[in-house]
């Protein structure tokens, strides 16, 4: 312990500090695309969403000096990266699974170009809330700086839960998911509702985007996202379409991605690839314990292009 | 700047053929005004590996009567050898340097074949006999460089535990990690290095994980071999720790926590292989060297180094700039598993062809490579 060293105790810790450093972007991405899932839409080009928003977070710190304005910018892009998805959605005969993909490339695409003169200069960061300070390891204090977007995620999980159980918006987006006819005999456009909820699950992915760039790894580059945002759409079936749910699925992957360095960092260095595989087995392990060949998905809202 | 150039290709495709393309190919020498084209693998501007090249590149352009035109996030496929057909065709460059070790086999020797009037230079290939002679392949020995880094390191922890951001465990790689370390043992036989392996080039995520993960286990100096050095430079020095760059100089990153880094000399490298062609002796097809060549070069030092390290780096430094050179790799080497790997009596210069075959992590490293 003299030499600041804290031995075996890193595995634990660096997955908790994981859970809370690497989640974010996972949790809103999976909120984001909870929201749209439920009003019977998939948007699969959250991960491009994701990466013009790191891009765009990053751009606008540094030129404004302001990495809240970054946030907000962050999130305006994806909001209009999702209204391009319903937009293009609304029109006939169109396959929202195609539409995501594409946006997905063209996403990344536009955000590797622009992001290009963005790469070199470094923007002012969002700062980080000290929960550790009643310890005196800095290990657990680094652990526990906690950025206040992962605060604000995992305050939403619950206020979304609440609100798609009781609120008049929750119940529109819901009946647009389980049947547009019903919705539409209520006298709502259900285009009108998608657009709304594709908007906003564009919005929260924007800002999922902005926690990478802006906190953590906390620099744009053009590896910056490796396919988080696809990993955590896919969150989204895994959680069954419950924000809480996708709470602690974010929780779980962050901690699982955390896992293969801090093993290795202790002298488990045998297989790490194995480890660094760690949160993909976790994925199949859950699917493959909760799938069932007896009944179809729980949850899942019936007007999704994969469940209809 | 990038739009510029793209449109500006376009641009060239329509009167290209008819200024340019027609003297491609029939250049006997280089002319008044000759082209010579980059290709990168990823964007220049990454703090790494592509910028150090185009950094060469940029020391070309400054030559009066040499005209040099790049292309980023060319993957390693046959777009490569479009974008080699495009520079010749469109560009008329008449020296290409395709920077990426994929690049090399099948794709430049299928061009170089397909040219043979045209100059081929690949960034650590291994050229031989059988391959075109008008391809050739350059590399640095830049663990020489590591082992500077390794005693700055190594005089500057305070828990002589050093830490290693590793990609992949090719022979490259560790062949870094082992002289970084040894060099780090030369000035303190108590240090330790801790390597964790992301798994791929570019993985920030991981990168970032893997050094808290470093730093939470005590690791008070860090360096690298990704890609992109950034993240884990920042990282660090977030959290208090002090670093070593790799590629490029990140010291504008964190000049504080910056100590020196292992860098590409490629802008002292390119000039040189032009003046070979333009005095007609032409490079030679295989071209390898350290820091005496002025390949590879050590970051100036941060202003954390003390005067003792800054005297056992120099003093390393002037042996390899020594006539003789010095042997990193010294016979009686044992790995970290406890095996002799160089038997007591032969040293392995820096030139020995059993080096670039490195399967091996030396005593002090903790870690493993599978």
């Amino acid at each position: 312990m003299a030499d600041g060293s804290i031995g075996l105790w890193t595995v634990p810790l660096a997955v908790l500090g994981g859970a809370i450093r690497v989640s974010t972007p996972f949790l809103f991405v999976s909120l984001g695309e909870c929201i749209t899932e439920r009003a019977g839409r998939i948007n699969l080009g959250l991960e491009g969403t994701l990466v013009m928003g790191a891009m765009s977070a990053y751009g606008i710190s540094y030129l404004t000096g302001s990495p809240w304005l970054g946030v907000l910018a962050a999130g305006i892009t994806g909001a209009l990266l999702g209204a391009l998805h319903a937009g293009i959605c609304s029109l006939p005969r169109v396959n929202d699974v195609a539409v995501g993909i594409a946006l997905m490339l063209f996403g990344t695409g536009l955000a590797f170009y622009l992001g290009k003169p963005l790469i070199e200069p470094t923007a002012p960061r969002l700062p980080a809330v000290d929960f550790g300070w009643w310890s005196d390891i800095p290990q657990v204090q680094a652990a526990l700086r906690i950025n206040v977007l992962f605060l604000i995620g995992v305050a939403l999980a619950p206020i979304l839960y609440w609100a798609f159980r009781t609120t008049r918006w929750g119940l529109l987006i819901r009946t647009a998911g389980e049947s547009a006819d019903a919705a539409r005999a209520m006298g709502h456009s259900v285009l009108l509702i998608r657009l709304r909820a594709t908007m906003a699950g564009g919005f929260l992915a924007g800002i999922g985007g902005s926690f990478l760039s802006l906190f953590y790894p906390g620099s744009w580059n053009e590896g910056l996202s490796s396919g988080q945002g696809i990993t955590a759409v896919a969150l989204v079936i895994f959680a069954r379409w419950d924000p809480l749910l996708c709470l602690w699925a974010s929780l779980a992957f962050g901690g699982a991605a955390a896992l293969g360095p801090a093993l290795q960092s202790v002298g488990v260095t045998s297989g790490y690839h194995l480890f660094n595989a760690a949160p993909y087995i976790l994925t199949l392990a859950i699917m493959i314990i909760t799938c069932s060949p007896k009944r179809t998905l729980t949850g899942a809202p019936a007007e999704l292009s994969i469940t209809r | 700047m990038d739009s510029g150039r793209i449109s500006r290709r376009h641009v060239l495709q329509g009167g290209a053929a008819l200024t340019l393309g027609a003297a491609a190919g029939l250049r006997p020498a280089f002319a008044a005004e000759t082209t010579i084209g980059f290709i990168y693998v990823g964007s220049r501007d990454d703090y790494g590996y592509n910028q150090a090249h185009a950094q060469g590149a940029a020391a070309l352009k400054k030559i009066p009567g040499l005209k040099v035109v790049e292309e980023e996030k060319v993957p390693e496929t046959d777009a490569v050898e479009k974008t080699i057909e495009s520079m010749i065709n469109l560009d008329g460059a008449t020296l290409l340097f395709p920077t990426s070790f994929g690049y090399y086999n099948p794709h430049m020797i299928k061009m170089a074949n397909k040219y043979p009037k045209l100059r081929f230079e690949h960034c650590g290939g291994l050229w031989s006999e059988k391959d075109p002679k008008n391809a050739g392949s350059y590399f640095g020995y830049i663990d020489e460089a590591q082992y500077i880094s390794g005693i700055v390191a190594g005089l500057t922890s305070k828990s002589s535990k050093l830490g290693f951001v590793a990609a992949k465990p090719i022979p490259q790689v560790l062949r870094n990690i082992n002289a970084f370390t040894l060099g780090a043992k030369s000035v303190n036989p108590k240090a330790t290095t801790q390597v964790i392996f992301t798994g791929d080039w570019s993985m920030p995520v991981k990168e970032a994980e893997a050094t808290n993960s470093l730093i939470d286990q005590g690791v008070d100096v860090l360096t690298c071999h990704v890609d992109g050095p950034k993240t884990m430079v920042e990282n660090a020095a977030r959290r208090g720790a002090f670093v070593c760059g790799y590629h490029t100089n990140q010291s504008a990153l964190a000049p504080k926590a910056y100590l020196t880094g292992a860098e590409w000399n490629w802008e002292a490298l390119y000039p040189k292989f032009v003046k070979m062609i333009a005095s007609g002796e032409g490079i030679p097809n295989f071209y390898r060297g350290g820091l005496k060549e002025e390949i590879v070069k050590t970051s100036p030092y941060g202003e954390a180094v003390s005067a003792e390290a800054r005297k056992a780096a120099d003093e390393a430094k002037a042996k390899f700039l020594s006539a003789e050179g010095y042997a990193i790799f010294k016979g009686g080497l044992v790995d970290n598993k406890g095996k002799t790997v160089i038997p007591a009596g032969t040293n392995r210069g820096q030139k020995d062809p059993e080096l670039e075959k490195m399967d091996y992590l030396v005593e002090g490293v903790l870690g493993a490579t599978s």
